[in-house]
C-alpha cells in the first residue's frame, strides 16, 4: 500500500484564537471516537493541520467513507510515501495522478525539500516529476497559477510524501465544543434536520422523545431510536430520554378546551424537557419548528409554548422552507426513517381546528385547574435512558435465513 | 439400487438448494405476517425484507428502493419493458431488441409494436452474438428503450452489454434493460460499472432458489404506470402482499450463487472444455453452437439429422435428463428462433441439443453422462 497518512485540515477552528487548542483536542478525540473500532490510530497534531497514521488498506477505506461526516474538518487529503529516489518518485507521482485520468484537468507540481541532503533541487525534481507526469496523461495540462490540482511533494529525513487529492470534509466545528443542549426529537422529517445542524455548529445533544403508549406504538418509539442512532454517525454519542406522556395528555384532553390544547401539550413538553436539561447540565433546548409550519409554529403560539421557560430555546430550522428541510434530510440519510407512517405524538391528540393565534393569558388560564406539576415530576423521574450508539450489535436473527 | 437422474437442464429451472429451502421453510413458520401491517409480527416481517431487499440491493450494487421482487424473469421482462417503453412516449417510440431474446421479450415488444412502437431487431452472428456497429447504426435520438440479453438461454452466447450501454447512453436517451436471468449469478454482474444497463431481470429459479420468484432493479430510480393495481406496495410498482419468504429464498440462493460463482465456473469451464472435446470426434455429424467465449454453463450442439426429441428419450432411458434448445419453445414443433437466427444449416436445425449445468452436478455425473452420450450416439448412427 502506497498510502502512509491522511491529512486533516482544519474548518473554521483555524480562525478561533484562544480555545484553538481545546477545539483541535476535540476534533481528535471525537475522530477517535468515531473510529474507535479501528484500534488506536495514531494522530499527530500541527497548528493547522493533523495526521493520522494509517496502516492498512482497511483502516484507509473506513477513513475515507467516514471523515467526511465529522464536523471540524474543511478539508482532508490522502498521503502517499515512497523512498527517497527519484525514480521511486516518479512512480508513485503516476499512481497518484491516476485517481483524475478522467477529468480534463490543470496541474502543477509543488516540491519541499526538508531533508536537504538529497542530491536534486527542488526545482529540479519539480521538472523531473512533471516531465514524467505530463506525457502520460493526456486530460492534464500545466498551469502554474490555481492549478486544479497541485501535486505536492515533500522530501523529508525518513521518505518522500506526496499527495493531489483534496477531499471535502464536512465543514462546521467538532461536535462538544460549544456546549451541550437537548433535543427535542419527535420523529418527524424536522426535529433530527435541526439537530444535525446543531451539531454542525459544533453543539453535543441528548435527545428528548414523548411517547404515549397505548395511543402511541411501539413502532413509533423504534422508529425515534433508529434516528437518535443515525445523527450519531455525525461524531458524538447520543442519549435519548424516553418520556411517558400518556398521563399529561389525557389529563389535557379532559381538562383544557381542544382548541388550544395542542398548546398546552407544547408547553407541558418543554417544561418536562427544561426539568431534563437541568438534570444533564444542558444549555439550550433544541427544536425543529419551522416559523408557520403548522398551527403551534406560528409566532403566536410559539410565544405562548415559549413562555414556560428562560431557558435559551434553538430553533435552526426557523427560516427554512420544507423542501429546504427534505433536502438536508435526506443528505443526511434521516428522511427515509422519518416518513415511516407510525402515529407520534403530535398526531393523535391532534384537535380539528387548533388555534393559530393563542392568548397566553387564555391558554394559563385553562391550565389553572389542574396540578399538573406533579404529572411533569412522575414524567421526568420515570424516564427510560438509552445510549447511542448501542455499544454491542444485536444479535443477528435474520442471519441465517439470508 | 436406484440409479441417480443426472439432471443436465439446469437452464430450464434448476432444483432449490437444501439452505434456501430450509430459511423458505422457517420464513413461513415465524414471519409469515403481512409485511405492511403495523402490528409488531408485521413490523417483523418487513424487517426481514427489507433485509432480503437490501442483500440483492449489495450484490447489485444499487440502492434498497431500486431492487423490485417479482413473481419471476417473465414478468420482469414484461414490466420492464412494457412499463419503460409506455411511460417515455414523449421521448420517442424507438426501441431496439436482438433476434434471440428471451420470448417474454419478444411477445413484450411485439404487444407495443402494435400500439405504434417501432421496434428493430439486431440479428446475430453465427457465434450468436450482435455486432456492436449494427447497434451504432440503429441507435437514434428517439430510441427509448433498447433490451438486450446478456447470455443467450438456448446457446450460451454472451452478449457485450457494456459496451452496448456506452453506445447506448452515448447515443441517445434510451433506457438499457438487460435481461440476465440466464447469466446472473454465473458471470459478472452489477450496477457499479459506468456504462452498464439501467435496469436488469433477474429469476430466482435459474439459481438454485424457487419458482415464482423474480427481481427486476435498476441503476437509479424510474418510475412508470405500474400495471398492478391495489394496495401500493414495492414503491406502487407492482401492487400485491409482498412475498417474504419467496424475497428471502431468492435473495439467500443469490448471496450463495454470487458466493461461488468463481469456483463453479471452473468446473462448468472444465466440463464445457471434456464434453466439446468428445463432441468433436464424432467430425462431421456434430455441430457445436455454443462457442468458448460464451457462458461456462450452457453446451448447446446438434446431431446431423437427428431430431431433438430422439435423443433426449434415448439419454433418458439411461438417466440422463437433458433438453432441446429451451423449455419455453421445446413444445413447440417449429425451429426455435434462435436456431433460425444462427443461420444454421438445415441438417442440423432439428437436433439441438441442451446441455446446462448447475450446483448438484458433480465430476461423476459429467463422466457418466460422457459414457452415455457415446452410447446414445453410436446407437442412433447404427453401429
Amino acid at each position: 500500500m502506497i498510502w502512509k497518512e491522511i491529512l486533516i485540515r482544519y474548518g473554521e477552528l483555524s480562525t478561533k484564537g484562544r480555545n484553538k487548542m481545546d477545539f483541535i483536542r476535540r476534533l481528535r478525540e471525537n475522530i477517535r471516537h468515531a473510529f474507535a473500532d479501528l484500534g488506536h490510530l495514531h494522530i499527530r497534531t500541527e497548528r493547522d493541520r493533523m495526521f493520522i497514521a494509517i496502516q492498512n488498506e482497511i483502516q484507509m477505506n473506513a477513513l475515507l467513507e467516514g471523515l467526511p461526516k465529522i464536523f471540524g474538518i474543511q478539508s482532508f487529503s490522502p498521503v502517499a510515501a515512497c523512498e527517497k529516489d527519484i525514480e521511486a518518485m516518479k512512480k508513485l507521482a503516476i499512481t497518484i495522478m491516476d485517481t483524475f485520468k478522467n477529468e480534463q484537468l490543470t496541474f502543477k507540481v509543488e516540491v519541499k525539500r526538508t531533508d536537504k541532503t538529497f542530491p536534486l533541487e527542488s526545482h529540479a525534481i519539480q521538472r523531473e516529476i512533471g516531465g514524467y507526469v505530463l506525457p502520460n496523461y493526456k486530460n492534464l495540462s500545466v498551469k502554474v497559477k490555481n492549478p486544479d490540482i497541485e501535486l505536492r511533494v515533500e522530501v523529508r529525513h525518513d521518505a518522500t510524501y506526496m499527495m493531489a487529492q483534496v477531499i471535502p470534509g464536512a465543514g462546521g466545528m467538532p461536535v462538544g465544543s460549544n456546549g451541550k443542549s437537548l433535543l427535542m426529537l419527535s420523529g418527524g422529517i424536522d426535529s433530527p434536520v435541526a439537530g444535525y445542524l446543531m451539531m454542525k455548529r459544533g453543539v453535543r445533544l441528548e435527545a428528548i422523545h414523548f411517547f404515549s403508549p397505548p395511543y402511541t406504538s411501539q413502532n413509533s418509539l423504534e422508529k425515534v431510536k433508529v434516528l437518535a442512532n443515525e445523527l450519531t454517525k455525525f461524531g458524538a454519542s447520543i442519549r435519548l430520554h424516553v418520556i411517558p406522556f400518556t398521563e399529561i395528555q389525557v389529563l389535557i384532553k379532559e381538562k383544557v378546551p381542544s382548541n388550544v390544547s395542542m398548546t398546552t401539550t407544547r408547553r407541558m413538553m418543554l417544561k418536562v424537557a427544561d426539568k431534563v436539561r437541568e438534570e444533564i447540565d444542558a444549555l439550550a433546548i433544541v427544536t425543529g419548528e419551522s416559523l408557520g409550519q403548522v398551527a403551534s409554529q406560528t409566532l403566536e403560539s410559539l410565544t405562548a409554548i415559549n413562555a414556560v421557560t428562560n431557558t435559551p430555546i434553538l430553533r435552526p430550522l426557523i427560516s427554512t422552507d420544507k423542501l429546504e428541510i427534505i433536502n438536508i434530510a435526506e443528505k443526511i440519510g434521516t428522511y427515509e426513517t422519518s416518513i415511516q407512517p407510525f402515529e407520534d405524538c403530535c398526531t393523535i391528540f391532534t384537535p380539528a381546528s387548533p388555534k393559530t393565534k393563542p392568548k397566553l393569558e387564555k391558554v394559563e388560564h385553562y391550565e389553572s385547574f389542574s396540578d399538573f406539576d406533579e404529572l411533569i415530576e412522575r414524567a421526568v423521574k420515570n424516564r427510560e435512558v438509552y445510549i447511542f450508539p448501542k455499544k454491542e450489535q444485536e444479535t443477528d436473527k435474520f442471519a441465517d435465513l439470508l | 439400487m436406484e440409479v441417480k437422474t443426472i439432471y443436465l437442464d439446469n437452464s430450464a429451472t434448476t432444483k432449490p438448494l437444501k439452505e434456501v429451502m430450509q430459511a423458505f421453510m422457517v420464513v413461513n413458520e415465524q414471519y409469515y405476517a403481512n409485511p405492511a401491517s403495523i402490528h409488531a409480527m408485521g413490523v417483523e416481517a418487513n424487517n426481514l425484507l427489507r433485509r432480503a431487499r437490501e442483500q440483492v440491493a449489495d450484490i447489485l450494487q444499487t440502492e434498497a428502493k431500486n431492487v423490485l421482487f417479482t413473481s419471476g424473469g417473465t414478468e420482469s421482462n414484461n414490466t420492464a419493458i412494457l412499463g419503460l417503453a409506455r411511460s417515455n412516449t414523449h421521448k420517442g417510440k424507438h426501441i431496439i431488441t436482438t433476434e434471440i431474446e428471451h420470448p417474454s421479450v419478444l411477445e413484450s415488444v411485439k404487444q407495443l409494436e402494435k400500439e405504434g412502437f417501432e421496434v428493430e431487431y439486431l440479428p446475430v452472428d453465427q457465434n450468436g452474438v450482435i455486432s456492436l456497429d449494427d447497434l451504432r447504426a440503429k441507435v437514434r435520438k428517439d430510441t427509448i428503450l433498447v433490451s438486450i440479453m446478456h447470455v443467450n438461454n438456448e446457446m450460451g452466447a454472451i452478449q457485450p452489454i457494456f459496451e452496448a450501454a456506452k453506445i447506448i447512453h452515448n447515443m441517445s436517451r434510451a433506457a438499457f434493460h438487460v435481461d440476465a436471468v440466464q447469466s446472473f449469478g454465473k458471470l459478472p454482474l452489477a450496477f457499479n460499472h459506468e456504462d452498464g444497463p439501467d435496469c436488469i431481470s433477474i429469476s430466482g429459479h435459474k439459481i438454485h432458489g424457487f419458482k415464482g420468484s423474480g427481481v427486476l432493479a435498476f441503476r437509479t430510480h424510474m418510475k412508470w404506470q405500474p400495471y398492478a393495481l391495489g394496495g401500493g406496495q414495492e414503491y406502487g410498482l407492482r401492487s400485491g402482499t409482498v412475498a417474504v419468504p419467496q424475497a428471502v429464498a431468492l435473495s439467500k440462493a443469490a448471496r450463495i450463487a454470487v458466493e461461488s460463482r468463481v469456483d463453479q465456473e471452473k468446473k462448468y469451464r472444465k466440463w464445457h472444455d471434456e464434453i466439446c472435446l468428445q463432441l468433436r470426434e464424432y467430425g462431421e455429424a456434430v455441430h457445436i453452437l455454443s462457442t468458448p467465449q460464451g457462458a461456462a454453463h450452457i453446451l448447446s450442439f446438434s446431431i446431423r439429422d437427428l431430431k431433438g426429441e430422439v435423443i433426449i428419450n434415448a439419454m433418458q432411458k439411461r438417466q440422463v435428463i437433458v433438453s432441446t434448445s429451451s423449455a419455453c419453445s421445446s413444445k413447440q414443433t417449429k425451429t426455435s428462433h434462435v436456431v433460425e437466427a444462427l443461420k444454421l444449416d438445415e441438417h442440423f436445425k432439428k437436433g439441438v441439443i441442451r446441455l446446462s449445468f448447475g450446483a448438484y452436478l458433480s465430476d461423476e455425473d459429467i463422466a457418466k453422462f460422457k459414457e452415455v452420450l457415446n452410447e446414445v450416439l453410436m446407437e442412433l448412427k447404427g453401429e
